[in-house]
């Protein structure tokens, strides 16, 4: 029998016990006592036959404890009207006689002993119940996998993976994944490119099952998914340009560490469910509920294989210069993410400075060259610095804005290096520009900083970006909502 | 048997059945559109020439970017006053 709804509870004493618990079996006397004083009835989640005396009901299906949200056993009840007025977990002397009315119960018995753990938040049986008791809150469309059929092969079939295989998206998976968030399953997080359907809580935790995500992935996956689909970001033109770009999420705060996000050694590598998930979901959902698949609206000329994932955690607690989130207005401490529409990571090496002006203008020499070292302006970069180059910095006592003002003062160049045919190069900045004295490599605030990567090493990663500005795509920063 | 659930937004496509393709470019207004990529411009002359040399009227246009969208404003535009339009994508 499958209840939908909560099943009533008698008025009296109810008392929901199991056959596994220890201290079920010490309370059975006191049951009898009860039986045999009061209106007592007892429900029993494992074995029917206990207790032998009093009989008990059979709650086997675990209606009477998921809709009364029984979390240990013993629980004791009062119930009046049909309405719980009062209840105990485990065994306390004091408050079993205080609840039930009766005196000198249990003796023999210690004057408390704790419980054991109800069946219904068993977490092998939860996510099962939630769908049998709670099913009825998802509304997204079902697809029947015949049984001759393979789950993921039919969803290699019908488009849904981006070359790796997808976890099927059952009932008990995505209503398991919606724990992670406050946030109701029909709310509307956003739009989503190409197509522009508004997307609900539901669509975004049935992406992240696919991608592989844990429950407490989610928020940072909402999150990511309302940084990236607006028009600040761009995200129709960041999927659709022939470049090799997508949104690289950089996260920062406690909770990047509460999930185990990886932020040092190989922070932008494979190995970190986190990490690697929360990026998947959000290419997921652009690719499955907004119709974003590569030959299609997606036109890029090599793509790049962060467009499977592209998520790290900043090394916020350790950072000498702070977090991209703070730089772009977030407090200290939130947690928080930027969506950055850029390409896979290049390397910075130097090895040999140890002197911040050395460093600074070394780096420099670096950036000038991303996507083409006559070409400024357009484009925006992330310095992901490992600690080995940031402390050469901090030794120094350089903080955030001096070490980007250092660097940017090495990047301005005259209009006559930079011209269309200057170097016998005919790529470059327009005619116009020819006469300019000295035009930067970057907008203002154009260049940015993060921090991750492991203890040893003197490099750094270059994230370079995409169209920048109102004519491409803004990077973004939000708070996580949970 | 495994039920799953549609990641998909479930919408239906609608097929939108092309105009017929005019047997004749004269006297009609043919619709130019430069995204704004580098040397668009160059393309979209020379197909201008082209056009009214054999008689058609052309209209030039621009979108701010070619990184977003044409505006609705510009699309409804360019689809009130053309009956043929021409795009350069220059990639």
């Amino acid at each position: 029998m499958t209840a939908s709804t909560a099943p009533l509870l008698p008025d009296g004493i109810v008392v929901v016990v199991k056959r596994e618990c220890e201290t079920c079996q010490m309370v059975v006397p006191v049951l009898r006592e009860l039986s045999e004083a009061i209106e007592l009835h007892v429900y029993t989640q494992d074995d029917p036959d206990f207790p032998d005396a009093p009989a008990a009901v059979s709650d086997s299906d675990l209606a009477v404890s998921w809709f009364h949200n029984i979390e240990t056993v013993p629980t004791v009840i009062r119930v009046a009207n049909g309405v719980e007025t009062n209840r105990t977990a485990g065994w306390m002397r004091s408050a079993w006689e205080e609840l039930t009315g009766v005196e000198d119960l249990g003796a023999d018995l210690p004057p408390m002993r704790p419980g054991c753990g109800s069946m219904s938040v068993d977490p092998d049986l939860v996510d099962g119940l939630r769908v049998r008791f709670g099913g009825s809150t998802l509304s997204s469309r079902r697809i029947e996998v015949a049984a001759a059929e393979d789950e993921f092969e039919m969803m290699f079939a019908r488009g849904w993976t981006d070359g790796l295989p997808v976890v099927p998206p059952t009932d008990a998976r995505v209503m398991a994944m919606l724990e992670g968030t406050g946030r109701a399953p029909s709310d509307i997080v956003t739009v989503v490119p190409p197509n522009l359907d508004e997307i609900t809580v539901e669509k975004v935790a049935i992406a992240a099952v696919m991608a592989g995500c844990k429950p407490e992935y989610l928020p940072w996956v909402l999150t990511a998914v309302e940084a990236a689909c607006n028009d600040e970001f761009n995200m129709h033109g960041v999927l659709a340009t022939t470049m090799p770009v997508s949104p690289v999420i950089v996260c920062s705060g406690p909770g990047t560490r509460a999930i185990g996000m990886n932020s040092g050694g190989n922070a932008l590598g494979q190995g970190n469910r986190a990490n690697l998930t929360i990026g998947r979901a959000l290419q997921l959902v652009v690719r499955n509920f907004g119709g974003g698949r590569p030959g299609e609206v997606d036109r890029a000329t090599h793509g790049h294989p962060g467009k499977v994932s592209f998520c790290f955690a900043e090394a916020d607690d350790t950072s000498p210069y702070g977090s991209l989130a703070v730089e772009h207005g977030i407090e200290p401490e939130v947690d928080a993410l930027t969506v950055f529409a850029g390409e896979g990571p290049q390397g910075f090496v130097d090895q040999l400075s140890r002197e911040p002006e050395s460093l600074a203008s070394s780096m420099a020499a670096r950036l000038q060259a991303i996507q083409h070292p006559k070409l400024v302006m357009m484009f925006d970069a992330i310095v992901v610095m490992g600690p080995e180059h940031a402390r050469v910095f901090a030794a120094a006592g350089w903080d955030r804005n001096r070490i980007l003002t250092e660097v940017n003062s090495h990047l301005n160049r005259p209009g006559t290096d930079l011209v269309r045919g200057a170097h016998g190069i005919t790529e470059g900045v327009p005619e116009a520009f020819g006469e300019a004295e000295s035009l930067p490599k970057f907008r203002p605030g154009g260049l940015m900083l993060a921090y991750a990567g492991g203890g040893a090493g003197l490099f750094s990663q270059i994230i370079a970006g995409w169209v920048n500005g109102d004519k491409g795509s803004k990077p973004v920063t939000r708070a996580v909502q949970y | 048997m495994t039920t799953i659930l549609d990641p998909t937004s479930g919408r239906k496509v609608v097929e939108r059945e092309r105009l017929a393709r005019p047997a004749s470019l004269v006297g009609l207004t043919v619709g130019l559109l430069d995204i704004s990529k580098p040397r668009g411009d160059v393309f979209l002359d020379r197909i201008e020439q082209r056009l009214t040399g054999i008689g058609a009227n052309v209209k030039r246009y621009i979108k701010p970017t070619f990184a977003k969208l044409a505006p609705v404003d510009l699309r409804h535009q360019i689809a009130t006053e053309c009956q043929v339009v021409i795009e350069a994508l220059a990639d």
